[in-house]
């Protein structure tokens, strides 16, 4: 009964667009809001931020950006791991050339560069699309790992090929480096979630949104009512790559602190994070977060539960997380192909309606 | 259902924490994955040790040491949430057994004052202990191995490497890479030449490179490989009827489970250790008794006695070592991090001391100080004997060459510190 647009009048087209339609919806996505931003920075700790929070809203981040790739434009691409590293060795470039400059700053930059990488790797799709397209995205995520592994000016010839991301404070807090505390960590990566998960919103259901979802239904029926392919998809590919540029540099400078192309960059990110948008829902924002958060927080509380409070062994435990994670994943993919999205619309479907489905 | 799930994980997470009390050491293993094999092993040995002491001699010092394990798979990020779930429960000190995880632990164990022991891991400089306040890596690192390994061709060449080739086989990964800068110096001194030949981790698949050394046939052949990739390595060895003898892996790839997938072709691969092998030590008398009879042994004790297990039970006894001596120092067998660093900057473990444990000859003799983490450094080298499936010792221990490493590691140190605006302490 709460959960109904009675009541609810919109006066304008403003209004009747708007991205939460109900009032309980709006009200739920202003307290969420208030709560990641004024209650959780205060109660965080350093094992709640870098085992569960930091990790999801960097992995959300970065499936929003595939998710606008492969949600929204259609485009398949293998190759996010190779641009995560794209924005993490770009931060840690310009970072260490441009002390002075604000870290923060050169996170947008390295997401700016990356956009130009994936623009780069994304021009294939003009001509090939599906699988053949998956592969060349594959190419590029090997040729990327490779040459983060090959050309030492990338990692500033250091000794291990290891790239280590220096102390830079923002007014005055430290948010890089060993000496960051939790909440400073936290509140980096939720301004940086929030912000471009706002900037997807906008984008996707725009011109730009719409282009792109013409280009995924339909290429040949696009072109002819006026989408012009070569820009849809390369600003797919230039969207898409920020976002996980962004993820990226976060997840080398905010979060690990230290990154190694191969093994923190390899193919199973690019796997793990296609797996966060399948199973979050493909074109959906909601579904990139709800697909982070389910393959980030799952493995870190089964382990919790097995090893922790049932007292297993860890490696009977890790096995069985493996398989209960896949189980679930072909579980969720058989009852609904549509992911954890869908399952949140026809949840809320059926409240509209609820007590009376008829 | 998102309320009840939060709810779910909030009450897992609290059961998860230990009680505050014991000797807490952190076991950071991996016992799945392509590195699962080696680190099984390593593992059990780490944990066996551990509590052959609290069911003998009830802990050390009265306190009984426990060794929460937590999986990593050898997987930075999650190392990383390992050490962040452990580090709250009171741990003293870590042994992340990576490479890769170390260099992330570097930095965030410094900030948070916990010791950390690598052994025969790690970052090399971490030796020069002025600016490695908090690491500390003996009795060897991964430039001693290379030198020792490098003194060993020169014994074999009759002190002569000059126009010879040696190739290094490599896991391309912070690991494999260690060793570059020391061999490149030694192939200056020593007048041979280095090949580079990466073999991306995890390294089932090395026929390019294979057919690269064929192809060159360098004199001889180095191997810092770890995992799966080591057997990999040895069977294509022998695939291209590479001579055996002349093939010598580091440490990590001198264990039973690198070499018996090749079987008889594997007869006579050498590789360099820092520990004795086999298990002719009183010591196993006293495992046996104490841990392996009352059903106490980690994994079952299935690999007691293998390579990587001796391994890992020496770096629980050096740690043992560093407690005792932390507890001596401090007064009390309830120590901090804190005081648990100041016993492995004062830890000194003798000849006599070892032969005291049950395990004379076992390892060298280890003497830290502020400036020196990471003791003398020396290594034997070990055998492949398939027909008998056992290592044998071929030389005594070898002395590094403490000419070419020590400048190396005093700039490889110093630029850490200007990196991280660390003042060098010990003057």
């Amino acid at each position: 009964m709460l959960y109904r647009e009675a009541g609810d009048f919109k006066t304008s087209y403003r209004d009747d667009s708007q991205t939460f339609p109900l009032k309980l919806d709006r009200m739920g996505y202003w307290v969420t809001l208030a709560v990641a931003f004024g209650v959780i920075p205060f109660v965080i700790t350093d094992y709640w931020a870098n085992a569960v929070l930091v990790p999801f809203l960097i992995y959300a981040i970065a499936a929003l950006g595939l998710n606008i790739l492969v949600g929204y434009g259609g485009q398949v691409s293998l190759g996010t791991g190779g641009f995560m590293a794209v924005g993490a060795y770009a931060t840690y470039k310009l970072s260490t050339a441009f002390p002075e400059i604000s870290l923060l700053i050169h996170i947008l930059l390295a997401g700016g560069i990356t956009a130009a990488v994936g623009v780069f790797f994304g021009l294939p799709s003009l001509r090939i699309k599906g699988f053949y397209l998956a592969v060349a995205t594959l190419a590029a995520q090997f040729f990327l790992v490779w040459l983060f592994n090959k050309v030492p000016w990338f990692y500033n010839y250091s000794a291990s090929g290891q790239i280590t991301a220096p102390e830079r404070t923002f007014m005055g807090y430290v948010i890089s480096g060993p000496a960051t505390s939790a909440s400073a960590k936290y509140l980096v990566c939720l301004v940086f979630a929030v912000g471009l998960a706002w900037v997807a919103r906008n984008l996707t259901r725009g011109t730009a949104g719409r282009k792109w979802m013409a280009i995924r239904d339909m290429d040949i029926a696009a072109e002819i009512i006026g989408v012009n392919p070569l820009t849809a998809k390369m600003s797919a590919f230039a969207v898409s790559s920020f976002f996980i540029g962004v993820a990226g540099a976060l997840l080398f400078s905010i979060y690990l602190g230290a990154a190694e192309a191969s093994e923190t960059f390899g193919i199973n990110k690019s796997f793990l994070v296609l797996f966060m948008v399948i199973i979050g829902g493909l074109g959906s924002i909601f579904g990139s977060f709800a697909g982070a958060a389910f393959l980030v927080v799952l493995p870190v509380f089964l382990k919790n539960v097995l090893v922790g409070a049932l007292g297993w062994p860890t490696d009977l435990a890790a096995h069985l997380e493996l398989m209960i994670v896949g189980a679930l994943i072909v579980f969720f993919l058989i009852v609904e192909p549509h992911g954890l999205a869908q399952l949140w619309r026809l949840t809320k479907e059926k409240l509209r309606l609820w007590p009376f489905p008829h | 259902m998102k309320l009840r799930f939060a709810a779910a994980v909030a009450a897992a997470m609290l059961a998860a924490a230990p009680a505050l009390a014991d000797l807490t050491v952190p076991n950071l293993s991996y016992r799945t994955g392509p590195y699962g094999a080696n680190g099984n092993q390593y593992a059990d040995g780490f944990n066996d040790y551990f509590t052959l002491l609290n069911e003998r001699d009830g802990g050390i010092g009265g306190q009984k040491v426990l060794t929460p394990e937590c999986e990593t798979a050898y997987n930075t990020e999650k190392g990383v949430e390992c050490y962040e779930s452990t580090k709250g429960s009171g741990a003293l000190v870590y042994n992340p057994f990576s490479t890769g995880i170390t260099y992330q632990l570097i930095p965030k164990v410094s900030a948070d004052g916990i010791p950390m022991l690598t052994p025969g891991y790690g970052r090399t400089s971490a030796k020069d202990g002025s600016v490695f306040q908090w690491v500390f890596n003996p009795p060897a690192n991964y430039w001693d191995g290379a030198s020792v390994i490098v003194k060993h061709l020169l014994d074999v060449n009759n002190g002569d490497l000059k126009g010879k080739t040696i190739a290094l086989v490599y896991h391309n990964s912070a690991f494999g890479k260690e060793p570059i800068r020391t061999l490149e110096e030694l192939s200056k001194k020593h007048g041979f030449t280095l090949t580079q030949i990466p073999v991306d981790p995890p390294g089932q698949e090395q026929k390019s490179q294979w057919l690269q050394i064929r192809r060159e046939k360098p004199d001889h052949v180095i191997l810092y490989g770890w995992g799966v990739m080591n057997q990999a390595a040895i069977q294509e060895a022998a695939n291209v009827r590479y001579p055996m003898e002349n093939l010598i892996g580091i440490w990590w790839a001198g264990g039973e489970v690198d070499v018996e997938p090749a079987g008889a072709a594997a007869n006579g691969y050498k590789s360099v250790t820092f520990n004795g092998v086999g298990m002719d030590y009183p010591f196993y008398d006293e495992l046996k008794t104490h841990v392996l009879d009352t059903g106490k042994a980690s994994g079952g004790g299935a690999h007691v006695g293998k390579a990587m297990y001796s391994r890992g039970m020496y770096a629980a006894l050096v740690i043992a070592e560093g407690i005792k001596k932390a507890q001596e120092l401090a007064g009390t067998a309830e120590i901090t991090p804190a005081q648990m660093r100041d016993g492995l900057e004062a830890l000194e473990i003798t000849e006599a001391r070892m032969a005291e444990l049950g395990l004379p000859g076992f390892g060298q003799p280890i003497q830290l100080s502020c400036q020196n983490h990471g003791g003398t450094g020396m290594g034997m080298i070990q055998q492949w004997d398939a027909s008998a499936k056992q290592w044998k010792l071929i030389t005594d221990f070898i002395q590094p060459d403490e000419e070419v490493l020590a400048p190396l590691i005093q700039a490889d140190a110093q630029a850490f510190a200007a990196e991280n605006a660390i003042q060098p302490r010990c003057n």
